[in-house]
């Protein structure tokens, strides 16, 4: 059919265009051309007023930037495809990049690097291919992973890491692997274990960029409070009284579908299957009509599925600039780097607010104090758990608690694993007396908003 | 194939839908945009503006591609640009002139006109005010932008923009509650707090809550509501004593009332117009003609509504927030406020009618259709309404009318981005004298700086801006060399998409008039010159 030539014929002719601009060598690399560092090389090879004080120009510091250099960008997103190409564009050659997802259709509206044959695959994979064949020089290797299926050694070997994540757990688990990397001598932090994190955000038209260093600022548990949990609807709302659309859809997501297994039984609602939502579509409207409530539609039906976040071209090219800046300004040591956290809006004209977020002394992520968790010893295991998901400075997930009970390792309750949940669930309704815990001891707690484990020291109170 | 298209087509732009709607969409992909200059900055903007799908773009631009661009070809620069940004997104068409904008403003100044908004990038100074000029006359919009260094740049210059629909974050609830509309006093009336059961009485809305001892302080208060903390705090512990006890005197669990205490500071607020509406109310637009735009008719109609049929006050929004309540009242409380915002849309609507006959326009019923359609929209934004106005390029660099004062206050403080303002008007000046940029070749530098910093006195002097230019900023300006780092490119780049978008869709307000961005610090300021 014509129209499904006409892109394939584009994009031909893109790749044609692309390697007319390969010409000769020069610097060793065979893929150069006269000028094409000059934008840069004016940043890196003359001195100036508001450089960094230990900035010194040189033609070495482009050399490092594309030979050497590496650096890691997590999610080929929104803003991981933006950072790609900036970080591309201005000379870095070795990049890496991770992401655990596959593309969909209403990815195109922003995530450039990929086009409409790309449905399904791999985003991590489409991207580094465009890169690679789009910028000469570049090298991006992708990895269709999850952050967590990588382990320190691949972490390591990277300069600078850039996060373009749509996870809160998923940045907390990062600024947690790169803890874990700082190296103390004596009480003293190695600077050379420290790897610069770069970490944008964005919603709509509003975004952020955080530049940390871990170990020396504010992480991302040091100002968990900025980002407040999410607020679920209250169940007896869901279950008896809805009043907005959005709750009769959560009603047919949350007990109906579980009651009814449509599409059989251990069939799991998959948002991105159409045959799923028109189902819940089609349910939350009889689910409205027995209320009386107005405004179900398949628009917001899938929304309230997927916790959907409106997103755009225009912001994540922002957050994406900005970060880019940044890793260019340490990998060059040109300037000095973002103090640490800006904020972008451009809803009503454009709105940038930059500061400096401290450090939290008893930071459960970087403060290397093990934390006090104050409660009676007649208090049950229940209340424990319930304070490390609540608190708004931990707010874990689904918190794994082990002791050292009678010189013996004890899980005192685990929810990930079905088995293990059913035997240490009778511990939750037990008190911490009774479970054999005593005043000062150790708990170990892990969870996945950190990859190591976190130990807290348990005091009674009377 | 229709359906299909149209489907895909709305799973594509998901994501953006939910932001400005099918109508904003519509709007968007109505429009033209012309490019000028397709740099990396403007090939940024252009990526930001096709990915969401603009019906079309045109590239002018007289360029052949060199090292320094990305698009290293032996091409034209506006060819090359055009087929790469049309291979984003296959539902937008691309076009391209190569021709310098100083050549279509000899020969064909009206080429220009055709297009929804115009973005110029990179632009010397004398073409900029040349094609600023004959935008203004015809009304185009006119985005400037420039990536220099570490700096970004941006200037709009439109004489009216008008936005109905301007979504601002933190708007405040249209409650009624200090004078309510007749149904609503009825509805209220409906209530007896004291007869009701637990149940019913723990799932009231605590509108209603406010409104029934709103209601009982008013007679004893001699009809004045609570007004000062004092007083407001007096109305909170008023409501709580309204808590149901249990037989041993504690009071019960009731998060309805809770809600109503923590309500009662901002739902006391008398309904006002909105200074910033009144203003509108006051636009000499306000007198219709024949040529008036739609905007000016719909705020006409809104401003006699609010004389007669609203007395004194906007058409009600007819929304309310969610609150513990049970479906039925919850449902039947918003049912009272949606009728009144229709009945109150359909009363402006008729007045929109009137003053169009009143000029001689005779409405179809299709018109009349769409019209009432407008103002239910109107009706739920008529708060919110906001028309911005920019100065003319004309006006900003005229001697006679430049913004001394915005000029020198700003630079109270000489590291404000004022200075890069300064500096960007310092080069243009630069480039006049020397038909180049300064610092471009490394040889080039030391000497530039002196020069440089003559532009920079002359332009102070002539008009006699009594600030002091810190030689740092001259120096740092030799030393980009007019680069156009990428990521610079690429901020600027969204930035001004957003507010091209803006100025295309009629939703959400943009910047007035003038943006600079500090990568070096990655702060940004507006300013208004």
């Amino acid at each position: 059919m014509a129209d499904t030539d006409e892109p394939e014929k584009k994009r031909r002719r893109v790749v044609e265009l692309t390697e007319k601009m390969v010409v000769d060598g020069g610097s060793g690399r065979t893929c150069e051309w006269e000028g094409r560092w000059n934008h840069i090389k004016k940043f890196l090879e003359r001195s100036g007023p508001f450089t960094h004080p230990d900035f010194e120009p040189s033609t070495e510091s482009l050399q490092f930037m594309l030979e050497t250099c590496k650096i890691l960008v997590i999610g080929a997103g929104g803003l991981g495809c933006e950072l790609l190409k900036d970080l591309g564009l201005s000379g870095f050659c070795n990049i890496h990049v991770v992401d655990m997802d596959t593309i969909d259709l209403s990815n195109l509206n922003r995530q450039f690097l990929f086009r409409p044959k790309d449905v399904g695959r791999p985003k991590a994979d489409v991207a580094a291919d465009f890169i690679n064949s789009r910028i000469p020089g570049c090298c991006v290797v992708p990895h269709f992973k999850k952050i967590q299926d990588l382990d320190e050694t691949f972490y390591r070997q990277f300069h600078i890491i850039v996060c373009g994540l749509d996870s809160i757990v998923a940045r907390r688990w990062m600024n947690g692997m790169l803890l874990s990397l700082l190296v103390y001598e004596d009480g003293v932090l190695d600077p050379g274990s420290i790897i610069p994190l770069i970490d944008g955000g964005t919603e709509g038209f509003k975004g952020n960029a955080r530049v940390i260093l871990p170990g020396m600022t504010a992480c991302i548990d040091c100002t968990l409070e900025l980002y407040p949990p999410q607020i679920n609807f209250p169940m007896c709302t869901i279950a008896s009284m809805p009043r907005l659309p959005e709750h009769c859809i959560e009603y047919v997501r949350v007990l109906l579908w579980p009651k009814e297994t449509p599409f059989g039984d251990g069939v799991i609602l998959d948002g991105d299957d159409p045959e799923h939502i028109q189902w819940v579509y089609q349910r939350s409207l009889e689910r409205a009509a027995d209320f009386h409530i107005t405004g179900v539609t398949y628009r917001l039906t899938q929304g309230v599925v997927k916790r959907i976040i409106p997103a755009v071209a225009s912001t994540n090219a922002v957050i994406a600039a900005a970060c880019a800046t940044e890793v260019f300004k340490i990998a060059s040591s040109a300037y000095i780097p973002l103090n640490n956290y800006m904020v972008f809006n451009d809803v009503d004209g454009l709105y940038t607010y930059t500061f400096e977020a401290e450090r939290k002394e008893n930071c459960s992520a970087c403060s290397q104090v093990p934390l006090d968790l104050h409660f009676s010893p007649s208090s049950k295991l229940q209340e424990m758990l319930d304070y490390l998901t609540e608190s708004a400075s931990l707010q874990m997930k689904s918190p794994a608690i082990t002791a050292t009970v009678e010189g013996k390792n004890k899980t005192l309750y685990l929810q990930s694993v079905a088995s293990i949940e059913q035997r240490t669930r009778p511990n939750l309704s037990k008190t911490l007396k009774e479970l054999g815990l005593t005043d000062g001891q150790e708990l170990a707690v892990a969870d996945v908003t950190t990859p190591q484990t976190m130990l807290f020291r348990l005091c009674f109170t009377s | 194939i229709m359906a299909a298209t149209k489907a895909s087509k709305e799973q594509k732009y998901d994501r953006q839908l939910r932001l400005w709607g099918d109508h904003g969409q519509e709007s968007l992909e109505n429009a033209h945009v012309c490019l000028i200059n397709a740099t990396a900055t403007g090939t940024e903007i252009l990526k930001n503006l096709v990915l969401p799908g603009i019906g079309a773009f045109t590239i002018v631009d007289g360029h052949t591609v060199s090292g320094e661009d990305f698009l290293c070809t032996l091409q034209n620069r506006a060819q090359a640009a055009t087929e790469l940004l049309q291979e984003l997104n296959s539902d937008v068409s691309g076009n391209f002139v190569e021709e310098s904008p100083d050549k279509l403003l000899d020969n064909d100044p009206e080429f220009f006109h055709r297009f929804t908004i115009v973005i110029g990038v990179q632009l010397p100074e004398s073409t900029c005010l040349r094609l600023g000029s004959v935008l203004w006359s015809a009304s185009v919009p006119f985005l400037v932008c420039k990536s220099y260094g570490l700096i970004g740049y941006m200037r709009l210059a439109v004489q009216e923009h008008t936005v109905i629909e301007s979504h601002p974050d933190n708007a405040l609830e249209d409650l009624r509650l200090y004078q309510p509309f007749a149904e609503f006093k009825n509805h209220i009336q409906s209530y007896d707090l004291d007869s009701m059961d637990k149940k019913d009485h723990s799932h009231t809305p605590w509108i209603i809550i406010v409104a029934k001892h709103l209601e009982k302080w008013l007679s004893e208060h001699n009809c004045q509501p609570p007004k000062n903390y004092k007083e407001k705090e007096a109305f909170r512990q008023f409501i709580r004593e309204g808590i149901l006890k249990n037989e041993n005197g504690v009071p019960e669990d009731e998060e309805n009332f809770e809600e109503a205490i923590k309500n009662v500071n901002t739902a006391l607020n008398p309904t006002k117009i909105p200074s910033a509406v009144e203003d509108l109310f006051n636009c000499e637009q306000c007198n219709i003609t024949s040529q008036s735009p739609s905007f000016w008719v719909m705020l006409q109609a809104v401003k006699e509504f609010a004389l007669k049929e609203g007395n004194g006050s906007l058409p009600v929004r007819g929304t309310i927030p969610d609150m513990i309540a049970d479906s039925q009242k919850f449902i039947n409380l918003q049912n009272v406020y949606r009728e009144k915002a229709m009945q109150d849309a359909a009363a402006v609507s008729k007045h929109v009618e009137r003053l169009l006959q009143s000029v001689g326009k005779v409405c179809c019923s299709h018109c009349i259709a769409n019209c009432k359609h407008l103002c239910w929209r109107l009706g739920k934004n008529a708060f919110f309404l906001r028309v911005v106005r920019c100065r003319s390029l004309a006006e900003e660099y005229s001697v006679d009318s430049v913004n001394k004062d915005e000029i020198t206050s700003s630079m109270d403080n000489p590291d404000s981005e004022m200075v890069f303002y300064l500096m960007f008007r310092a080069v243009d000046r630069f480039y006049q004298q020397h038909s180049r940029y300064p610092g471009v070749y490394n040889y080039q530098v030391e000497d530039d700086i002196s020069k440089l910093k003559l532009c920079v006195n002359s332009l102070l002097q002539e008009y006699s801006l009594n600030v002091n230019i810190k030689d740092d900023y001259i120096h740092e300006f030799c030393r980009y060399g007019a680069a156009e780092p990428h990521t610079v490119a690429a901020f600027l780049g969204g930035s001004a998409a957003q507010e091209a978008i803006k100025i295309i869709s009629h939703q959400f307000v943009p910047f007035n008039n003038t943006f600079i961005y500090n990568a070096m610090s990655q702060t940004s300021a507006t300013l208004q010159l």
